[in-house]
């Protein structure tokens, strides 16, 4: 985290040192870009907010532990892409979940959808792409984390 | 004031007032909820300011023709290479990759580069990766790079052909 903020900070100082309009200009552009998305922002953090209380990481890991395979994987996928987290939160909570006997694939499919699928960040995603496309490319998107899925069982053996 | 403002505005206070009654009054899930939404935006506003300043040098020193020789209609296998690269090198997941692929489509940026992009920050930024390989192990972190990653690309070049024929733009001035 600090280092993107010195790689950034390093990066606009010589900028500035190059030519300090285009730098003001440039900051401006940032602040102005900012604001424009900024109650968006706020807004799918309220929906974040509500959906990690209805779905805390108790819940998430019950559910992936207690059914067969493939309702688990269907079930993490789901879960994957109604969720957010940081890949720093989301990483060591499958670490656990695998020392606890939940298959790769299921976590595969958890992962992936979490990075891939965002429906929380749907209303940040339209405003950029329109809602049509947002929709497709989610939905492609879930395609893509099932078949990683279904391949990961394959190569781990747990499927056949 | 625009209408959508307007509820936006409405939804967030009544949001906010909740949290205040909750905290008040002592109501756990109001108050989980609090610190949840704390939590997050204090996440956010470490990553966002950085990202939103390298969005706005980009916009003011890359010209417009570069990007349209390297990521534009004429890039081939390069351009998908080098935007998987920079969609590597940079942090913030799916909601920095938003606003970044935007600056890069109004630079001259296709379609399909503009959806590797998205794809590729989602599930392959190298930090993340290596961080995921030491939890999951690295035969898990390999085999889900090497079947999505071509799939990101492929669904890409079919997604971006697609909407290219249909005269699709991106949202205007964000």
């Amino acid at each position: 985290m600090y280092y993107t903020y010195a790689i950034t900070g390093l990066i606009l100082l010589i900028s500035f040192i190059i030519n300090k309009e285009k730098t003001i200009k440039a900051i401006k552009i940032a602040t102005v870009k900012f604001k424009k998305i900024f109650p968006t922002f706020i807004t799918m953090l309220i929906f974040i907010s509500i959906i990690l209380f209805l779905f805390p990481d108790e819940v998430i890991l019950n559910y992936m532990g207690n059914n067969s395979k493939f309702i688990s994987v269907l079930l993490a996928s789901f879960l994957g892409s109604i969720t957010l987290m940081p890949g720093f939160v989301a990483f060591p909570l499958c670490g656990i979940l695998l020392t606890k006997g939940v298959p790769y694939m299921v976590l595969s499919a958890f992962t992936t959808t979490l990075m891939m699928v965002g429906i929380i960040t749907f209303p940040i995603e339209k405003e950029y792409f329109g809602v049509k496309v947002t929709i497709i490319r989610n939905i492609i998107s879930f395609f893509i984390a099932l078949i990683v899925a279904v391949i990961t069982g394959i190569f781990f053996g747990e499927i056949f | 004031m625009k209408r959508n403002t307007k509820i936006k505005i409405a939804y967030i206070s009544v949001y906010i007032f909740f949290l205040i009654i909750s905290f008040m009054f002592e109501f756990n899930p109001g108050k989980v909820i609090g610190y949840n939404f704390i939590s997050f935006l204090v996440y956010m506003l470490k990553i966002l300011p950085c990202a939103f300043i390298l969005i706005g040098l980009f916009e003011v020193w890359v010209k417009k023709e570069v990007i349209e020789k390297y990521l534009g209609e004429e890039s081939g296998i390069k351009g998908y290479s080098l935007v998987i690269l920079l969609a590597g090198t940079i942090a913030g997941g799916l909601l920095v990759a938003f606003p970044v692929t935007y600056s890069l489509y109004n630079k001259g940026a296709k379609l399909s580069i503009v959806f590797t992009y998205i794809g590729a920050a989602a599930i392959y930024r190298i930090p993340m990766t290596l961080y995921e390989a030491s939890f999951m192990g690295v035969k898990f972190t390999a085999i889900r790079l090497l079947i999505s990653l071509p799939l990101v690309i492929i669904t890409s070049i079919l997604l971006g052909e697609y909407l290219t024929k249909r005269n699709y733009k991106m949202a205007e001035d964000k």
